[in-house]
């Protein structure tokens, strides 16, 4: 009962593993969808499951299946969102779903781990599904070549500075357990030796997370994968680092206040840079790339006091992050024919071409800059709060300008589809699910933003 | 229910419906698909909520100084979020002023929008909801939310339906205020860290420490002096108003820039008195500087809004310049000048509306001369010329009069410097009078006046002659809130 979840998802890829060796391989999708949904559904029902397991190194508990849900649900529609527009080279297609279902075993299990060994070996199941999807693009050039090994040798330069930094850990506290590591670290903390081997063990997961100073693969990648691969990598790997940084955070007794430091330098160069950046990209999915590592910086605002408060913040936050880029990606799905990537350009005349994704982008966009009522801004609001309230106003002022700095770019694009006239193309038939799809982002962004008080009280009960 | 709240003696939460109720008609409109029956629905949305505003008004008790009609419910209770709501004498006024401007705002689009019909309709009810929501609510947060969500409808309002430079104006305004919303956010949760609530109430009179007094007035005045806007901040405003069709223009010009001096009366007074006090001789002066800056600019316009948007500055200057007097002569003067502006600049930002509709020029001179052609227009501009520089007899005159008089008690040269700014105004005001009337001989024939057009610009011109001659009921509603206050000020003063 309480692997159950994984199990399914090992089931979903092992499923895809046989399907690719056979020859007939008409209606995968609907086998994926399917599945995707049972697996989601399990994991629904399993959030209750609580145990230790594999001499603890392995738990199962609120937190961790909030998170599996969480994760599953990011599986959930990327599958939905994923279609035939050749996108994804057809011939891969079943391998294409086995390594994206493999991907999303390592990141469930990534949040269950809490020992090092589990968490380096989960880290590196999904890790290593991610390299491998990211070539699989259909009809484009060299780009998603370039970006494959981009992602594989920044990948495997992170990992080892993680695995360097692990090192230290266990020979300072002759343990590879967290909990074990955490009580002994606080004694290590005022020597540099502890900072060093914290903040060495923890590149990998702002690697995931594309936080400065591990943001350089992000708009290479995004630009070069596929639409829906981008989509992928760009939400659910993040919730699991998020995951593991929390459990960290909840772990550690004292606050270093060099650690912190750390942590507030980072987030700081880590928003400005991705907005000031994000200004100037005309690739829709490399602006995306930027704003996502100015949302790593506002996300650290959670992780940064330590505190039950700011963990479930950051969760929060990461909820919104989820639908609200996944809303962006969808909308550039549906709109690229042939999945080739789209300028800002592409969008002139979105509201005339198609209303609904239009509405859907702006919703996502005004979310992404956090303006009220949407829940970008109530997730903003409690990071905010959180920092604020343990001492770091810096942190929030820089926060705050950097939310007036991101709203250019952000309103540029509702701008592009709202005040320009289409020039030629035609209108944009949406197909009765892909409509569904678009109104279930948009409630979701709208309902976390102006009725937080659910989703917020599970998430406190969790952290 | 707080200390501070009066219960509902309706049977209903009136308050809450007059916030919604526009959200309610532009979510009806979504499903409804003929032009025709869209533009009656809106009308019919926006008038209703008038009425009830009219209910609201009649039955509001104006002996006391507490906020009446209270409602309140846990919102975000992890946060001690509430959405309480609750209007006394300031905000009743201010309801009532959205509530009757939203109509007139719908008419004026009756014709002069072609595009997109439904969309502009959700955009003004939407609007009217954020703007009342403001005025409405008592929780900090809530108030934040209608704050900022005020501002998609408005900049989309003047993205899509705007004037040629629509793209410069309206992202300018958008980030422009944004960035003063964001300091504003901060200083909330400041206050919120403070006192472990976001109750705009419990936040009043608390004696924080100067320091902090001092940091939360400056992240206010921020977000507040851009809004009014005060000058230097005001860059946003002639960009804006120009661009905005007619109805994004008179909502702009009678209720957004209300917000600013609503914000500086509800927040920086009674929660940071102390730096009020502390800043009043700054807020002063860029008061006298506004004034007088807004009358020169206004002299060497040739564009017609962009008289009107400046004109706004030297006017909005009068609401502040009373405002920090702290004189209960000042702060009923400035509360009548919000009132009288938002009532005479809408009304003139619908007369060029109007004239833009016939010959599509907002240049002074491609509308001059039309005294003999456009009688009715004519006499209607006249009575809002006359009354945007305060001739005695109107609004404005009563409005200006009380700030002066205020002025003068606590700063003569200040006073001084307002009554320049005054003549100025009759200056340039008399100067597009003049034009628009004789300004031409030869000129085309051009249709004045239709009823619809008539009609809506009808109850304006009596509020105008109606404060100019019998303020007095207007300022009993609003004199208990604004005496408590300025004792409460008293109290407090150095």
């Amino acid at each position: 009962m309480t692997l159950l979840p994984e199990i399914f998802i090992f089931i979903f890829s092992i499923t895809f593993l046989f399907l690719s060796l056979g020859e007939k391989k008409a209606n995968l999708f609907a086998v994926a969808r399917l599945l995707a949904l049972i697996g989601f559904v399990i994991t629904l029902l399993c959030t209750g499951a609580k145990g230790e397991l594999f001499f603890g190194a392995y738990r199962v508990d609120f937190f961790s299946q909030v998170f599996k849900l969480l994760i599953v649900t990011g599986l959930l529609f990327v599958v939905f969102m994923m279609e035939r527009r050749d996108d994804v080279e057809d011939d891969y297609l079943p391998e294409y779903f086995m390594l994206l279902g493999f991907s999303t075993l390592g990141l469930m299990m990534l949040v269950s781990a809490v020992e090092l060994i589990s968490i380096v070996i989960s880290l590196e199941i999904s890790s290593f599904s991610l390299y491998t999807i990211v070539p699989l693009r259909k009809n484009q050039s060299r780009i998603q070549m370039e970006a494959a090994v981009k992602y594989l040798f920044f990948g495997a330069i992170a990992t080892g500075i993680m695995l360097y930094g692990m090192g230290y850990l266990y020979g300072m506290a002759h343990s590879t357990f967290l909990v074990d590591i955490m009580g002994n670290l606080p004694r290590f903390l005022n020597q540099p030796l502890g900072i060093l081997a914290l903040s060495l063990t923890l590149a990998a997961f702002f690697f995931k997370l594309s936080l400065f100073p591990f943001h350089f693969w992000a708009p290479d990648i995004y630009e070069g994968a596929s639409n829906v691969t981008t989509a992928f990598i760009a939400t659910v790997p993040k919730l699991a680092a998020t995951a593991l940084l929390i459990r960290l955070a909840m772990l550690s007794a004292s606050v270093p206040a060099e650690l912190a430091m750390l942590l507030f330098v980072l987030a700081a160069l880590s928003m400005t840079l991705g907005n000031i950046v994000g200004l100037v990209q005309k690739d829709l999915k490399r602006l995306l790339a930027y704003s996502g590592i100015a949302h790593a910086g506002y996300l650290m605002m959670g992780i940064m006091p330590l505190s039950r408060d700011g963990g479930a913040a950051a969760v929060y936050y990461m909820t919104v992050y989820l639908f609200m880029n996944l809303a962006c990606f969808y909308v550039i799905i549906l709109l690229a024919q042939k999945g080739e990537n789209l300028s800002v350009e592409n969008l002139t005349g979105l509201a005339r071409r198609s209303p609904l994704l239009a509405f859907t982008l702006a919703v996502a966009a005004f979310s992404l800059a956090g303006i009220p009522p949407s829940g970008g801004f109530t997730g903003k609001l409690f990071l905010f709060v959180s920092a604020f309230r343990a001492g770091y106003l810096g942190i929030v002022l820089i926060g705050a300008v950097n939310a007036v700095i991101s709203m250019f770019y952000y309103l540029n694009l509702v701008r592009m589809s709202y005040s320009r006239e289409p020039a030629g193309q035609g209108i944009i038939q949406l197909a009765f699910h892909e409509k569904v799809l678009c109104y279930v982002f948009n409630i979701l962004i709208l309902y976390l933003g102006i009725l937080p008080f659910g989703v917020l009280d599970i998430l406190r009960r969790a952290v | 229910m707080s200390p501070y709240l009066t219960m509902n003696p309706l049977g209903f939460p009136i308050l809450s419906t007059v916030t919604f109720l526009p959200l309610a008609g532009a979510l009806v409109i979504l499903f409804l698909k003929p032009e025709r029956v869209i533009k009656t629905a809106a009308l019919a949305a926006t008038l209703l909520t008038f009425l009830l505003a009219l209910v609201l008004l009649a039955h509001y008790n104006p002996a006391t100084p507490l906020f009446q009609f209270g409602e309140s419910w846990p919102w975000i209770p992890a946060y001690n979020i509430n959405y309480v709501l609750g209007v006394d004498g300031i905000t009743v006024m201010l309801v009532l002023l959205t509530a009757l401007i939203a109509p007139l705002c719908v008419l004026c689009s009756w014709t002069a929008i072609a595009l997109r019909v439904k969309e502009f309709m959700v955009c003004i009810l939407l609007m009217e909801t954020a703007m009342i929501g403001v005025f409405c609510s008592l929780d900090f947060m809530l108030f934040y939310v209608f704050w900022e969500a005020m501002l998609i409808p408005m900049y989309l309002l003047i993205a899509i339906w705007g004037g040629p430079l629509k793209d410069y104006a309206s992202i300018k305004f958008f980030i422009y205020t944004l960035f003063g919303s964001v300091f504003l956010l901060v200083a909330i949760i400041a206050l919120y860290l403070v006192n472990g609530t976001f109750s705009i109430p419990a936040a009043m009179f608390k004696n924080y420490g100067f320091n902090f007094q001092f940091w939360v007035f400056l992240a206010f005045a921020i977000a507040f002096a851009i809004k009014v806007p005060m000058f230097p901040f005001h860059t946003w405003l002639p960009a804006a108003h120009t661009e905005a069709p007619t109805a994004g223009s008179v909502f702009l010009a009678s209720i957004l820039l209300k917000m600013g001096t609503y914000g500086f009366l509800r927040f920086c007074l009674p929660i940071v008195p102390q730096a009020s006090f502390y800043f009043a001789p700054f807020m002063i002066t860029l008061s006298v500087i506004g004034i007088i800056y807004g009358g020169f600019v206004c002299l060497s316009q040739t564009d017609m809004k962009k008289l009107i948007a400046y004109s706004s500055v030297a006017h909005m200057g009068f609401v502040t310049l009373g405002i920090f007097t702290f004189t209960l002569y000042g702060l009923e003067g400035a509360m009548l000048q919000m009132l009288n502006h938002g009532i005479t600049t809408g009304a003139l930002f619908l007369m060029v509306g109007i004239v833009y509709e016939r010959t599509h020029s907002r240049e002074i001179y491609d509308n001059a001369g039309l005294g003999k052609i456009a009688p009715i227009y004519v006499g209607f501009l006249s009575l809002f010329a006359v009354s945007s520089f305060a001739f005695p007899g109107t609004n404005s005159f009563v409005g200006e009069l009380y700030v002066l008089i205020g002025t003068f008690a606590r700063n003569r040269l200040a006073g001084f410097g307002a009554v320049v700014g005054a003549v100025l105004a009759a200056a340039y005001m008399l100067r597009l009078l003049k034009q628009i009337v004789w300004g031409r001989e030869e000129r085309p024939a051009l249709k004045d006046m239709n009823l619809r057009e008539i009609i809506y610009l009808v109850p304006l011109g009596i509020f105008v002659i109606w404060v100019g001659f019998f303020p007095r009921p207007f300022v009993e509603i609003m004199e208990p809130t604004l005496a408590h206050l300025q004792m409460q000020l008293k109290n407090l003063a150095p």
